[in-house]
């Protein structure tokens, strides 16, 4: 291999660079999208892309853009391509309806491929280059930290579909997912309203695992209880024999789950495994759905214990509605569940938003947006005055063996969010030490 | 006494996942210098094969549950997985040869592919495979000992794998000429030995080997398109530790790498007990370059 | 030797070229390329100029590999984890500016009530930006010494630095407290006082990382013009035979292991305040392979290479992934497959007019040694 530039004659080498050089600014042309479509082009993953696509171009004042910003390639993509597939749900029945003020949405997909750099990367182009009004997007709280400082150096609206862990409160982000208060306090409450004294905390190493089980044992101490354990393993962790023997050697009487996606999977059908059932030993999960269920396998976690805001058998108007509607769009076997309702009625909160201010403008939009409601599926959703986040019901199921959830608790009433927990004694401090 | 017997039990279980994923990525390198950064995806393809087949069988028999289909699934998923692998031998890998750093390159891009491809066909959300009934169960030694059926099953097939491979390798003709073309390539050509068919027989080889590896895991992983992600490191550490190529040395890794990461999880936490086994491979290499079994040229 | 080391008479005469031509064919095409990017930002909205300013940085990680790999032969698959470190480095910095002498917001939610005490020194600019070399190059150092040491070489190497991928990041995703976990740190406000999202702040680090990049290429053409770049090259072709000559390769392997380190974390610093966040999964195996990728589609020992590979790839990818974001795994993929298959010495290779890659079989190459196994089309 020559290391070098000494050519037969400059002449050749001269035009090879300018090749070289063409080459370049072709690579670039294509990567700065001056050509590129307006739109992407429809995709397999989302077939109904090309659907929603209105007919005026970019130009046409008569549409509003919208953007769309999930991982669809990577680990995080199991999770987050049907909360993008019920976004643009609900933005194709929006524009069947007709539209937003009257004009049509357009919506513009970006991946965010599992890596936190590029959600950054991906916000700043939607924002900048795309001009959109809102985005919808993000799953993992490292994603959404990434978006953030984005968010608010551009003024842009983002809209965040996932139950977290709370202490944030980012003038540019909806939260229209849970936050403690709405999941895993409630949650922590019912289980000691039960009997449960003995917690053995589990979680994936990442932030809403280790921020959760903060909360929870200030929760527990305030209770006069202490947890039996507390274990993290790695994201994607597939081993958990080990795990289990140490869960075993503690003997709780609770197994409170903050684990991750795939590592879900192997946890549950290793603990049926070494013969621990629901009944010997009773599991409560939040970041398990009825997505993540069909994973792991119905009859691998069967009567153990979720917590969320939303089941796809909750039994509302609204639902049966939606989830006809998401299966007719997507196929019979698919099902719904808390983040992808989330996602969807987040879309019809920044309508009614616009609708209401009768702009897309972001302080306008954020204005308007103040104790705004909407019969979601999963109940009426109000957006709080103050903090962005949404009042919803807290629901507590028990996992049926057709991998449904039966509610076995709820709270009767939407519960008004406090992502600083400042109405708990215990919890007294927190909000002084996040700001 | 019995959370340390159990605790065994847990390391010789991972002992023979890990054997079971490095097996096939041992034997790719030993013959041929290929680093297989696919390996992953090739325990994938096994895995979704497993699934493809329960959702055919659950189709016409209504049974997702069958035994019988679970078995049928093992020398399926062998099959797949092996075409898999013949076809990336005879497009991309042929012509890599003495060039291993290019051949993890382009098995990476291969990886990516195959991955792109599981999501565009069985879409990107895990799917499930139900465990036949018979494998659903435990065998209580004492009544707080108890080993999981699917763990002892999965080290019953580890040991089925090494016996078919032994067989193979040492008592059949096409082994032989395997074995010949390990050992000297120059020579075993001039001999007559075709070396491309050998090649492209053990790359597939390797590859089913994988295959047979993503079927087991259906019974206690998750299974999803990058679930070859969660395997292909560990097995390249044990690989490397055996002495790359190297069969005994592979499955003497194997053993040490399970039962003390195991060890130090239990000690320690799952973080900790990964770290330190990656540190004390670097000791260990400090000591023996070549791993645990040096490759004998001749 | 099979190899045409040629670079070093080419660059010999550098400071006073006899010949004109001479001149031209060695500095031509960087200068060209040089005169692209300087306009650049003239030419690109703020979005696209803090895109290619990321570009720019991977372009200075695909020239630091490209030293150990295309030059020295040794593919290191852990380069993300030196170009993370000092990412990381800069990112304290960053984070304890931004935090105005409070406790960075990880912390907190971790459980830390005050600033660990390697923390601290970070706050200022003079500790914090030499430390963006210094750690990367002493534990490249350290652990290069160990595995030199072994004369382990090769796919081994390679292997090895792939596992300190792994590790390193479940270690930073392990000590949350310390280094913000999965999230990484993020959410910086200024850097020297500037608003760090400004477009001016952009534009200014965009030229700053432009001229770290002409640098460096400067250093590394230096380097492999020098005596020491000689070594190099030929303990690629053939590592005996420069220890047989009383050379030691082990101490010349970790040298330029842990300048190349050093320069993964310099390009780690400018990668940091310009996308906003660090974070451990530019520490894991997935990056680590891309810059192996970007250095074999560029031209494998070629300086200009690395650069033109970096900034086509990462420009491809961008891309790609706006225009089919479901789908551009694939593109990517045949990307990876055709460079090593099709075009195994890379865009430099083909502009050079040394061709598509003609099918050759394995068995009919007669290349001695380590040249044979490691690098393609040493031969013509």
């Amino acid at each position: 291999m020559s290391v070098s530039y000494l050519p037969k004659s400059l002449g050749t080498f001269a035009s090879n660079t300018l090749k070289l050089l063409a080459g370049l600014g072709l690579i670039l042309a294509v990567a700065c999208g001056s050509e590129a479509p307006p739109a992407p082009a429809p995709t397999s993953a989302a077939p109904a892309a090309a659907a929603v696509e209105p007919a005026p171009a970019a130009e046409d004042s008569g549409t509003i853009k919208v953007g769309i910003l999930h991982s669809l390639s990577g680990t995080m993509s199991i999770s987050e391509t049907a909360v993008h597939d019920a976004e643009l749900l609900a933005i194709e029945e929006i524009n069947a309806a007709g539209g937003v003020m009257g004009k049509q949405l357009e919506v513009v997909i970006e991946d965010g491929a599992s890596d936190w750099p590029t959600f950054a990367e991906k916000a700043r182009k939607l924002l900048q280059e795309d001009e959109v009004a809102v985005v919808f997007g993000g799953w993992t709280s490292a994603s959404r930290k990434a978006m953030l400082p984005v968010f608010e150096a551009n003024n842009g609206l983002l809209f965040y579909p996932v139950q977290y862990e709370g202490l944030e409160t980012s003038p540019n982000i909806f939260y229209t997912g849970a936050t403690t208060n709405q999941q895993i306090v409630p949650a922590v409450e019912y289980l000691i309203e039960e009997g449960k004294t003995k917690f053995y905390l589990l979680g994936s190493d990442y932030v809403f695992p280790r921020t959760s089980n903060l909360i929870i044992n200030k929760q527990l101490e305030a209770a006069g209880l202490e947890a039996v354990g507390e274990e993290y393993t790695p994201l994607g962790h597939t081993e958990y024999s080990t795990v289990i023997s140490k869960i075993r050697a503690a003997e709780p009487d609770i197994v409170f789950n903050t684990l991750n996606g795939d590592s879900n999977v192997a946890f549950f059908k290793q603990l049926r495994d070494a013969g621990i059932s629901a009944e010997d030993l009773p599991t409560i999960s939040v970041s398990v759905a009825e997505e993540e269920i069909t994973g792991i396998g119905a009859d691998n976690i069967t009567d153990h214990l979720v917590a969320w805001n939303y089941f796809q058998t909750t039994d509302t108007p609204e639902n049966a509605k939606f989830v006809q509607a998401f299966q007719a769009k997507y196929g019979e076997n698919r099902v719904t569940d808390d983040p992808i309702e989330a996602g969807y009625f987040g879309v019809y909160l920044w309508k009614a938003a616009v609708e209401k201010a009768v702009s897309t403008d972001v302080a306008a939009v954020k204005e308007a947006a103040k104790g705004i409601t909407f019969a979601a599926p999963g109940g009426t959703v109000t957006i709080h005055n103050e903090n962005q986040h949404v009042s919803k019901t807290v629901r507590i199921g028990k996992v049926r063996s057709d991998g449904q959830i039966d509610e076995i608790w709820n709270s009767g009433s939407p519960v008004s969010p406090d992502p600083y927990l400042d109405s708990y004694e215990w919890a007294s401090g927190l909000r002084e030490l996040a700001q | 006494m019995e959370v340390w017997a159990s605790q065994l039990f847990n390391g010789l279980s991972l002992s023979s996942i890990l054997l079971l994923t490095a097996l096939g990525l041992a034997l790719s390198f030993g013959l041929m210098n290929v680093i297989n950064l696919a390996h992953g995806e090739f325990i994938m393809i096994g895995a979704y094969t497993t699934y493809a087949l329960q959702q055919v069988a659950a189709h016409y028999t209504g049974d997702p549950q069958s035994g019988i289909t679970f078995l049928i699934a093992i020398p399926a998923s062998f099959i797949m997985s092996a075409a898999a692998g013949y076809l990336v031998e005879v497009t991309v890998i042929r012509f890599l040869y003495r060039r291993p750093l290019d051949t993890l390159l382009a098995t990476w891009g291969v990886g990516l592919f195959l991955q792109q491809l599981a999501r565009s066909i069985f879409g990107a959300p895990n799917v499930q495979v139900v465990a036949p009934a018979w494998l659903s169960s435990t065998v209580s030694i004492t009544s707080n000992l108890l080993l999981p059926m699917k763990r002892i099953f999965i080290i019953g097939l580890v040991l089925a794998c090494l016996g078919a491979l032994y067989l193979y390798m040492y008592r059949s003709n096409e082994g032989r000429r395997m074995r010949g073309v390990m050992q000297n390539r120059e020579m075993a050509s001039s001999l007559g030995v075709s070396t491309r068919r050998v090649d492209s027989f053990t790359f597939a080889l390797g590859s089913g080997l994988a295959g047979v590896a993503g079927c087991a895991l259906t019974l206690i992983g998750p299974i999803g398109p990058s679930l070859g992600t969660f395997y292909i490191v560990d097995a390249f550490i044990v690989v490397i530790l055996g002495g790359l190529g190297q069969i005994p040395g592979t499955i003497m890794a194997a053993l040490i790498i399970g039962i003390l990461n195991t060890l130090f999880e239990f000690g320690t936490t799952a973080v900790v007990g990964k770290v330190l086994v990656f540190a004390m491979v670097i000791l260990f290499l400090q000591w023996k370059p070549a791993g645990l079994m040096r490759a004998r040229g001749r | 030797m099979a190899s045409r080391i040629s670079i070093p008479n080419a660059i010999k005469g550098l400071p006073l070229p006899s010949w004109l031509g001479d001149l031209a064919s060695v500095w031509l095409a960087p200068v060209l390329v040089l005169a692209a990017l300087l306009v650049a930002p003239l030419l690109l909205s703020d979005f696209r100029v803090a895109l290619l300013g990321k570009f720019l940085t991977f372009a200075i990680l695909a020239m630091s590999l490209n030293l150990i790999w295309g030059y020295a032969g040794m593919l290191s698959l852990g380069h993300g984890v030196f170009f993370g470190l000092g990412g990381y480095a800069m990112a304290m910095f960053l984070k304890l500016e931004s935090a105005n002498g409070k406790l960075p917001d990880f912390m907190f939610w971790s459980g830390l009530t005050e600033l660990p005490f390697f923390w601290a020194p970070f706050e200022y600019a003079w500790f914090a930006i030499p430390m963006t070399f210094i750690v990367p190059a002493a534990i490249a150092g350290g652990l290069g010494y160990l595995v030199f040491r072994s004369r382990i070489t090769g796919v081994y190497f390679a292997l090895i630095t792939q596992a300190l991928a792994l590790i390193v990041s479940i270690l930073f995703i392990g000590q949350q407290p310390y280094t913000g976990g999965t999230n990484g740190i993020t959410n910086y406000t200024t850097i020297f006082g500037f608003a760090i999202n400004s477009p001016a702040t952009q534009v200014v680090l965009y030229y700053a990382t432009l001229a770290t990049l002409a640098l460096t290429y400067l250093l590394c053409a230096w380097l492999i013009a020098s005596r020491f770049g000689r070594l190099l090259v030929a303990m690629r072709d053939d590592e005996n035979r420069v220890r047989f000559s009383g050379y030691n390769p082990a101490a010349l392997k970790t040298i330029v292991f842990a300048l190349s380190a050093g320069i993964a974390g310099i390009a780690g610093a400018l990668f940091t305040p310009q996308v906003g966040i660090i974070s451990p999964t530019m520490m894991g195996i997935v990056p680590s392979i891309e810059v192996a990728i970007w250095v074999a589609v560029g031209g494998r020992g070629v300086l200009l290479g690395a650069i033109v590979g970096a900034i086509l790839v990462n420009g491809a990818k961008s891309g790609l992934s706006e225009s089919f974001p479901a789908i551009w795994q694939y593109f990517l993929g045949l990307l990876f497959i055709g460079a090593v298959l099709v075009f195994p010495s890379g865009i430099m290779g083909l502009l050079r007019g040394e061709g598509w890659r003609r099918p050759e079989w394995f068995s009919t190459s007669h290349l001695p040694g380590f040249a044979a196994r490691v690098l393609p089309g040493v031969k013509k």
